[in-house]
């Protein structure tokens, strides 16, 4: 029986046999005996949250920073349902996460012990994939598995639960390479066929974009390398999705800005007008193509997605293309170099309306706002900070909202796995576990969670958990005392009526941040902003700099909802009139 | 007039009935999945039938009506086989290259007249009779769908019906077969 581990013990091997270092989680009775363990071993570090949803945001922004896997352990109960949100979240944006919940000892399931909940059946629909372990001699392959279906195809949340009594248990530890997976094996590579027939139409158009989203930045930094080599050989147009932001770089000049709601005036109008879109690891987001029935009317359309499930999900095309970015794009170059050699060189000439057409569209400059030199604007504000650490090679998250926007519109990635943001799920109080997370991942590194005063207070008990560890979060908050996307809509939708939507009695943020024990700045007038930014880079602490912006300014440019594309709205002076149809829609 | 961005435009073509059907793991919560998985989605269940098949490789098969357009079924297809537990699904039309068969368990009541009556109704449609009192009678239906459903009406007629139905069956003519990923028969 020596060779025998108890559960606990097994749980940490096999965490360690898949690399694992950091762990992000919060105690609690029926996860003792994984947190006696913790102790008991030195390979992987734990950092202890002050809510579960902050671990499970947290793992996301290690995850998605890093390029690994992120990991949470939570309690039973509550600790299982603060974790809703987070593998949510997760969900939505293709985050890899394996989360362990303890569960009430196997005899005490279904009897409404105390903290028990159906853990497996509340997070169903919210992860990939989800285990109860009842077994203890199958707990090593589980965790195995949970990190394979983790990682494979298109990334996601697992999630393990674990009773009791079997962390306690003695069992039989199995390696991974002992595991076979009979069931889940995406398909990485793609047929030669489709990636021929696309490259037939790359080379034919006369005015094509490239549409690329979070898929590039997950299939890994090579991904992205390709996807910038494809860029530059075609010499196409490329526009992003949000969470594809940093793929290829953000300040190239072939790079015509982000898409969709808030997307840049010359990016929608490409997508509107041209005859080719490629779109490499995005889904066709709501968000993203407006009114469905009026996108992009005229163009071919070729996808590129890793999971089967989103092609013709929402817009039909003309090439589907299964299979990880990274091995497409590397076919799709070779395919390219091999059989039209010479299709560089000429498709400067064949392409060069379409790029005129696109300088004309960005001459409008969609991003302008009006200056004021008494009020710090919330688009200056993102400006400066990103002039001022753009060198720097800065991690940012955000919380959800108009900052999330204006982060989206003016700071520039040049790099994948810089920008940290919750697209699909809009979870409000993400930013500042994820910046956590981020620091944790690359520590030395300057880290800024963009953030709204409204969103921050989310889940601003994670100070505290920075504080502990010593990770120098800087806390960014765009300041207008207004839930501002919220009055926006109400502004635009509502007939002004801001119901609810005014934060009354804030904190003193500065004052908050002391409390904590970190650093607390505020600006409060264009002049002194470059000045106050530059210290709180300097500062090698948590800092929260509270950086008083226009309170009722909005975030433009905008397609109003039910609109198409070509119909977007450029500053307050445009009246689009809104549609009833459109006012239902999110 | 305008659409959302929720009318995909798949909703114009023509709504069919379909039968669907997986090859799973038969581990706990697997129906869950698939049943939340229809309802999460906004996808009807018309009928469902669920058995283990295989004892050794401890596969169920899952068959389930339902009716979309031939878009909304690619789209189940998809979002079915994504689940772990799922070895293969497979989407079988309704057409005459395959064989379908559902089965209805129906007890009548009535007196002496009404009785002959209805067991004349089932001799006539070729049903076996599973038990038979003096005031009573169950007989097994089986047949298609429609058959089932034409002979109910009927018999309801007749007196007090107490019915128990299964979800669809289906299977395809010939020798071809689904296989699983090592090419095995399932």
């Amino acid at each position: 029986m020596d060779n025998q581990l108890t559960g606990a013990e097994i749980v940490f091997k096999a965490l360690s046999e898949h690399g694992v270092e950091y762990i992000f989680g919060y105690p609690g009775g029926a996860v003792l005996p994984l947190y006696d363990q913790i102790s008991k071993q030195k390979k992987i570090k734990h950092i202890l949250v002050r809510h579960e949803q902050g671990a499970g945001h947290a793992a996301e922004g290690y995850a998605r920073s890093s390029g690994k896997t992120g990991i949470a352990l939570v309690t039973s109960g509550p600790g299982a349902t603060n974790m809703v949100t987070a593998l949510t979240d997760a969900l939505m944006d293709s985050i890899p996460l394996v989360c362990i919940t303890g569960q009430v000892p196997t005899h005490l399931i279904g009897t409404d012990a105390f903290q028990e909940c159906d853990t497996t059946g509340i997070t169903r629909p919210c992860t990939k994939h989800n285990w109860l372990v009842k077994d203890i001699n199958q707990l090593a392959e589980t965790i195995h598995k949970a990190f394979h279906v983790a990682n494979s195809g298109r990334p996601g949340p697992v999630l393990v639960d674990i009773p009791k009594d079997v962390q306690f248990k003695k069992g039989i530890y199995k390696t991974s390479k002992e595991v076979v997976v009979e069931t889940y094996k995406p398909k990485v590579k793609a047929e030669l066929t489709d990636i021929e027939k696309a490259v037939e139409l790359i080379v034919k158009s006369k005015k094509p974009i490239i549409y690329s989203g979070g898929g590039v930045i997950n299939a890994g930094t090579k991904a992205a390398d390709a996807l910038t080599e494809f860029t530059r050989i075609t010499n196409f147009p490329i526009t992003s999705t949000l969470q594809g932001l940093g793929a290829f770089p953000g300040s190239d000049p072939q790079f015509v800005g982000m898409l969709g709601m808030h997307g840049t005036y010359e990016a929608n109008n490409a997508m509107h007008e041209c005859d080719l879109m490629i779109n490499i690891g995005a889904r066709f987001d709501d968000r993203i193509t407006g009114r469905v029935d009026a996108f992009s009317p005229d163009s071919k359309k070729i996808h590129i997605d890793i999971d089967p499930s989103s092609i013709n999900k929402i817009v039909k095309v003309d090439v589907a293309i299964v299979g990880d970015c990274l091995s497409v794009l590397s076919d799709m170059l070779t395919t390219l170099k091999h059989k039209h050699s010479d299709f560089c060189n000429s498709n400067k000439e064949n392409i060069s309306g379409w790029w005129k057409q696109i300088n004309k569209w960005r001459e409008r400059k969609c991003l302008s706002y009006k200056q004021d030199d008494k009020l710090i604007m919330p688009q200056y504000a993102v400006e400066r900070l990103y002039e001022i650490t753009k060198g720097q090679d800065a991690y940012i998250t955000t919380e959800v909202g108009q900052h999330q926007m204006w982060a989206a519109q003016f700071y520039k990635f040049d790099k994948p796995n810089r920008w940290m943001t919750s697209g699909g799920l809009g979870t409000m109080g993400f930013g500042l576990p994820a910046a956590i997370g981020t620091q944790v991942a690359n520590p030395g590194k300057l880290v800024v969670d963009i953030a709204g005063e409204a969103s921050i207070l989310m889940n601003i008990q994670e100070m505290s958990t920075a504080v502990q560890y010593k990770l120098p979060v800087k806390i960014f908050i765009l300041n207008n005392q207004w839930m501002g996307m919220v009055r926006q809509w109400q502004e635009l939708l509502h007939g002004k009526n801001y119901s609810e939507s005014y934060t009354e009695a804030l904190p003193d943020f500065v004052k908050l941040a002391e409390a904590y024990g970190a650093v607390g700045l505020r600006a409060t007038n264009p002049k002194e902003l470059d000045e106050k930014i530059k210290e709180m880079v300097k500062i090698d602490r948590p800092v929260i700099f509270d950086c008083r912006v226009k309170k009722d300014e909005n975030c433009f440019p905008m397609i109003p909802s039910g609109k198409a594309h070509n119909e977007m709205i450029l500053g307050p002076e445009d009246d689009e009139g809104i549609t009833e149809e459109g006012k239902v829609l999110v | 007039m305008s659409k959302s961005a929720y009318e995909i435009d798949s909703q114009v073509d023509k709504i069919e009935r379909y039968v669907i059907v997986a090859w799973v793991d038969n581990e706990a919560g697997v129906l869950a999945r698939l049943s939340g998985l229809f309802s999460g989605r906004g996808y009807n269940i018309e009928s469902l039938a669920v058995a283990q098949v295989d004892e050794v490789r401890k596969i169920s098969r899952i068959t389930i009506a339902t009716n979309g357009t031939e878009g909304v079924i690619k789209q189940i297809q998809a979002q079915v086989l994504k689940l772990v537990p799922v070895h293969k699904v497979n989407i079988y039309p309704i057409n005459k290259k395959t064989i379908f068969r559902e089965l209805a368990l129906v007890k009548f009541l009535g007196e002496k007249e009404t009785l002959s009556k209805a067991e004349k109704l089932c001799v006539d449609n070729n049903f076996e009779f599973l038990d038979k009192t003096s005031k009573s009678f169950i007989v097994q239906a089986l047949g298609l769908r429609t058959e089932i459903d034409e002979f109910i009406k009927k018999i309801k007629v007749l007196g007090e019906v107490s019915i128990s139905r299964t979800g669809a069956l289906a299977m395809n003519k010939g020798a071809e077969t689904v296989k699983d990923n090592k090419g095995k028969v399932l």
